[in-house]
């Protein structure tokens, strides 16, 4: 089956190549690495402003999401804090408050 | 015919480390393709998960069962997130998350599911064993497999080194 031996051939020159690059010095910058099955050519190429700034904006995103979550969590808190303090003062006792949740 | 596995390509990241591994040009002349992920990632979590793109889209819908070795739970999403299984840079030293991910009839002009097998790892009290089942909705072959790490943060992070990613075919 040539189609397949030369596929196996060319994923071990490869595993080879791969293996070889183990302590080579590179850039810092995000990489992406790629390798094309049919050729097996390996590309580590930086990311493109693009992606650094799509993976940036995602951070924002879930940071922002999380913000707005513990706000609101925290706004919900405050607002329970408040109708208990007003409940304590028309007279119920803690024990009646807390019933008033159940 | 016995099953038949090749080797196509693998992929070892070296020092600088790599915040995706991208499989192109996969050839549709086989049956199947298995993905065999062994990571560790930089961010500061004993895990990370792993996410999916298959043709440069994340539209794949994931359910997703997860223990941690006290508790089972489930979820479901459709941006291709796999589950927690990479590892971390707070997990035991030079520990890595495995994973098994199986792409049946990948070559269909049919939905293509997906099955993934995987456990992050570290000497701890919490760390977890997944089982998902995919769906990527697309009549176009799989020529094109990408991973990435993200945080429990949901950061996108970097794969560091000496982690592996390697594709076979089945027959």
């Amino acid at each position: 089956m040539p189609f397949i031996e030369t596929l196996f051939n060319t994923a071990q020159q490869h595993f080879t190549a791969s293996s070889n690059r183990k302590g080579k010095t590179m850039t810092t910058a995000p990489t992406a690495i790629e390798v094309n099955c049919e050729t097996g050519l390996v590309t580590e190429r930086p990311l493109t402003a693009e992606e650094i700034a799509q993976r940036e904006a995602d951070a924002a995103a879930f940071a922002a999401a999380k913000a707005e979550e513990e706000a609101a969590a925290q706004a919900a808190a405050a607002a329970k804090a408040s109708a208990e303090a007003k409940l304590a003062a028309l007279g119920l006792t803690a024990d009646e408050i807390a019933a008033l949740s159940k | 015919m016995a099953l038949q596995l090749y080797k196509i390509a693998t992929v070892e990241v070296g020092s600088a480390g790599a915040s995706s591994i991208a499989f192109t040009s996969i050839p549709s002349g086989y049956t199947d393709l298995k993905l065999v992920v062994s990571g560790r990632a930089d961010g500061a979590f004993d895990w990370h998960q792993l996410y999916l793109e298959l043709n440069g889209s994340t539209s794949i819908s994931v359910r997703m069962l997860q223990g941690s070795g006290s508790a089972a739970a489930s979820y479901n999403n459709s941006v291709g997130e796999c589950g927690p299984i990479i590892g971390g840079s707070t997990a035991t030293a030079n520990t890595f998350g495995s994973a098994e991910l199986y792409f049946p009839n990948y070559s269909s002009a049919s939905n293509k599911s997906i099955s993934v097998d995987g456990v992050s790892e570290t000497n701890g009290t919490t760390i977890y064993q997944i089982l998902s089942a995919g769906l990527y909705s697309s009549s176009s072959a799989i020529s094109q497999i990408t991973v990435k790490p993200k945080d429990a943060s949901a950061v996108y992070r970097n794969f560091v080194q000496y982690s592996t990613a390697t594709l076979y075919g089945i027959l």
